[in-house]
């Protein structure tokens, strides 16, 4: 023994402690489901591709848009937002502007003119999907990239559907809409245009097809039994709309009155507004907070000068005006006649009260079932024509672009099994990383980023898109504001308030692991961690 | 210094690491190769803030001097936990002192550094609040009134935890320890006595004075390594919760150096030769119900005979230290702004 004076044990190490064993309760990394992601109607991984974003990887983070959604130009400018109603930062500051990003890297990617590559083995199934609206051109674009044939018949003279007959150009510039769309086709869809589909099971069996999709949309306008007089000018709002982007635009009169609630007749409103009316007013029989239509649309349209006349129906319409009855709310909310009457002078009344679908194509399929209007399809969004799938406006849904694509995404992958004779499981829901799960210490205080819009004045003279998107830097910024809910960003908190060091760094984007050896379990990092990504489980004793 | 707050980037300089933020500005205690100065095994309680606080300050001197540095270490948990014979957590030269006597070992080994020409070698003296405040005080006066090349680190966890938790000259008032019970008409630690040594230290009008918490390491790393910088006697006043002796969670470490912070019971700042020249303000004001709830040893002032008589004391303590030193930024100040 070759010890120092009075020394009889060798220098050692703590390591040979193993404190582990103190412990009884363990952390472990966990990825809970961001409210963003879990209200996106597309199923878009929003935390994911803000992340990628964050560092100024936007190719990244649009291929990550892409997985799930085919126009992230197009949602940036038409999607209603449910992320950003959903979105945790809104109960800290404002919400993050998911969605002006989402415009940014559609944008960027058109600019750059990014693609996706079709790498599937072709499984040499044939694919009809009938109808090129947002539906049938997400269907197209995902059953493509999964090896299928795929191709797409629309009764119109161009692809779009309501993304191009219904939805007005301020809101959604043509050019955009055209390089979306053209992408897909680039991919290898066949697109047959102006060729309806009167009967489908007949086309399937005369075409040789293997499954089809149906996206017909919704683009019958309702009516509704007005009196009226002999001469009175009643229009409905979807055919004003695709008139609008005929060569000729309509012109509808000085003075023009919208019945109905909802975006479609805000839309009208502030279409008429552009071609030349000057006092558009929507007639409403309830009130603004009771509105269909979406607030941001509203507050735009009276910025516009479009009137709203709230609690009123149409009793009348005549030649040069319409009556209209005020209404009042019963207890229940609903709106009930008070018998005072009031004349409007208009030179047009519009109807905008809802849309139904033409399914005269699946009356010779007598297998598929329909309801209230609208195609009843089950959990794999088939009708019950084996074969037959069927999503958009024309099931029972929200009626929006990015639930089309979100019915589109489960359509494509259920019958992409089907044509496998497999069967495709949708991945199971982690727990929702709800805004008590954060610790938002550690958020810098950052306020929204909005996106600029043109002046009211100049807007009502065109059709030029009224909000314009974010530059790079502002962009980058607002990405920056995600809290990354649930999910690790490699913030090392974790491995920095460990008091135990146990917990290992792994390197850029491979996270952390935690030594169990020494971890004594004293959970601040579960603690300390900014996104609510690390959560306790007992331990076994 | 102060730390430069780095804004936006998520979460600017708030969490440890960043990673949007070039390598040169991310904190030591990201790097995947930091030094880990006090490693695992140690035998500190779960959730330890003097065990954390320790690595904080030790890896950025370490970074800071080159890894040329010697560890001197008072008597106390420190010592204890890390050291159990013959077994050591220290990853650089360190020496284990008697209680009384870190600050004039210290001075000793720089001495003997100087004497055999060896300026790249520098010295870190740290101990407890008992082992700085009360026990060892003579000795740290000493080494202040000489400006000895010394860079001194109290970890404060407010008593002699230990020992089993006695009050030290650095207990707040009316916190319960062993020896200040929660009887009585005035329950827990007195008002009105202990000491405040960083004020203290700035009265020897050394080159540095710098508080901290580890509750923000940026600003911490940004002290000791401005400290290393200097020369002569520099000394930093660290708190360092105690899930032990605070009764306590151990998950709640970090949280409670933030709100004692955040409600103005524990100013953060810094001096340089008698003169305070930067406060890490206040960014989301609490009352101190928030910080003194969640701690066992206040438990008395809200229990089944609640003490809000006590609770406004001690109020009014947090009130006169924003008001001393400024803590509020002077938009906050106007509006009042408490958040809850």
């Amino acid at each position: 023994m070759d010890r120092p004076f009075a020394i009889t044990l060798g220098v050692g190490s703590s390591l040979a402690n193993k404190t582990g064993s103190w412990r009884t309760e363990r952390p472990v990394y966990t990825n809970l489901l961001p409210p963003c992601v879990n209200a996106c109607p597309a199923g878009e991984q929003i935390q994911q591709w803000l992340y990628q974003a964050e560092d100024g990887g936007y190719e990244r983070a649009w291929r990550q848009i892409m997985a799930d959604n085919p126009f992230p130009a197009i949602m940036g400018r038409v999607c209603y937002r449910p992320c950003e109603t959903a979105c945790n930062r809104g109960q800290l500051d404002e919400s993050v502007g998911i969605n002006s990003v989402e415009r940014f890297l559609g944008d960027e990617a058109i600019r750059h003119g990014w693609t996706v590559p079709v790498t599937a083995h072709k499984t040499g199934k044939r694919v009809l999907v009938v109808g090129a609206g947002p539906a049938g051109l997400a269907a197209a674009y995902h059953l493509i990239l999964l090896g299928h044939d795929v191709t797409i018949r629309d009764q119109g003279a161009a692809a779009g559907g309501m993304m191009r007959y219904g939805i007005p150009e301020y809101r959604l510039g043509r050019a955009v809409l055209d390089a979306e769309i053209q992408r897909i086709l680039d991919m290898g869809v066949t697109l047959e245009l102006e060729s309806r589909v009167g009967d489908v099971a007949e086309a399937m069996r005369a075409g040789g097809f293997d499954a089809v999709f149906l996206g017909v949309g919704a683009h019958i306008g309702q009516r509704t039994y007005i009196p009226a007089g002999d001469s009175a000018r009643i229009l409905d709002a979807v055919t004003v709309l695709r008139e609008t982007q005929g060569d000729t635009r309509p012109f509808l009169g000085r003075r023009v009155a919208v019945y109905g609630g909802g975006n479609t007749a805000l839309d009208v409103a502030r279409t008429a507004k552009r071609l030349g009316t000057s006092d558009p007013v929507v007639v409403y029989r309830r009130t603004r907070d009771r509105m269909p239509a979406h607030d941001f649309e509203v507050a735009e349209a009276i910025e516009e000068g479009v009137r709203m006349n709230w609690l009123s129906t149409v009793a009348h319409a005549g030649e040069q005006s319409i009556t209209i009855e005020r209404m009042e709310l019963d207890d229940a909310g609903f709106p009930q006649p008070t018998g005072e009457f009031e004349e409007l002078d208009v030179d047009a009344l519009v109807l905008a009260i809802g849309q139904v679908s033409d399914l005269a194509l699946v009356e010779g399929a007598g297998d598929v079932e329909v309801s209230d209007a609208t195609v009843v399809v089950d959990d794999h969004m088939m009708t019950g024509h084996p074969g037959i799938f069927a999503g958009g406006d024309m099931v029972r849904s929200d009626r929006t672009v990015t639930a089309a694509v979100g019915h589109a995404k489960r359509a494509a992958r259920h019958m992409d099994a089907w044509l496998r004779s497999g069967s495709y499981d949708e991945p199971a829901q982690p727990e929702l990383a709800s805004y008590d799960k954060l610790n938002t210490w550690y958020y810098s205080d950052a306020p929204k980023q909005h996106r600029p819009k043109l002046d009211a004045a100049r807007r009502v003279s065109t059709f030029d898109e009224v909000v314009s998107g974010l530059d790079e830097a502002t962009a980058l910024f607002e990405a920056r504001r995600c809290l990354s809910c649930g999910n690790c960003f490699e913030c090392d908190n974790c491995y920095g308030v460990c008091p135990d060091n146990a917990i290992t760094k792994l390197g850029p984007g491979l996270g952390y692991e935690i030594d169990y050896d020494y971890c004594k379990g004293c959970d601040l990092c579960v603690a300390e961690c900014p996104a609510g990504a690390i959560s306790t489980v007992p331990e076994q004793s | 210094m102060v730390a430069q707050p780095i804004k936006f980037y998520q979460t600017g300089s708030f969490a440890v690491g960043n990673r949007l933020l070039p390598p040169e500005q991310r904190s030591v205690q990201a790097a995947p190769d930091r030094a880990n100065a006090l490693t695992c095994g140690h035998r500190a309680c779960q959730g330890c803030g003097e065990a954390l606080g320790a690595r904080y300050v030790v890896d950025a001197a370490l970074r800071a001097s080159g890894r040329q540095l010697i560890a001197v270490n008072a008597t106390g948990c420190l010592e204890v936990f890390s050291t159990p014979y013959p077994e050591t957590a220290w990853q650089l030269p360190w020496m284990h002192s008697l209680f009384a006597n870190a600050p004039a070992v210290a001075t000793g080994v720089a001495a003997a550094l100087r004497a055999q020409g060896r300026t790249d070698v520098r010295v870190l003296g740290q101990g407890g609040d008992g082992g700085t405040v009360d026990i060892g005080f003579a000795c740290l006066s000493g080494m202040f009134e000489r400006n000895d090349d010394v860079l001194y680190v109290c970890y404060d966890n407010e008593a002699y935890m230990n020992t089993g938790v006695q009050r030290s000259g650095a207990t707040p008032p009316a916190a319960r320890t062993a020896t200040t019970q929660a009887v009585g008409p005035e329950p827990g630690n007195v008002f009105g006595q202990g000491k405040n040594v960083p004020l203290i230290a700035m009265a020897h009008e050394i080159p540095y004075v710098a508080t901290a918490t580890v509750a923000e390491l940026r600003d911490l790393e940004a002290k000791v390594e401005y400290a290393m910088s200097l020369q002569g006697a520099r000394y930093l006043h660290v708190l360092v919760p105690c899930p032990l002796g605070w009764g306590s969670s151990s998950a709640d470490t970090i949280r409670l150096a933030r709100l004692a912070k955040e409600s103005g019971l524990f100013p953060v700042f810094e001096a340089e030769r008698g003169v305070i020249t930067g406060v890490s303000k206040i960014r989301r004001r609490v009352p101190v119900d928030d910080y003194l709830r969640l701690q066992g040893r206040y438990a008395h002032l809200f229990g089944a005979e609640p003490r809000p008589d006590v609770v406004a004391r001690l109020q009014g303590c947090a009130d006169r230290n924003i008001q001393r030193f400024g803590l509020l930024d002077d938009e906050m100040e106007e509006s009042g702004e408490v958040r809850q």
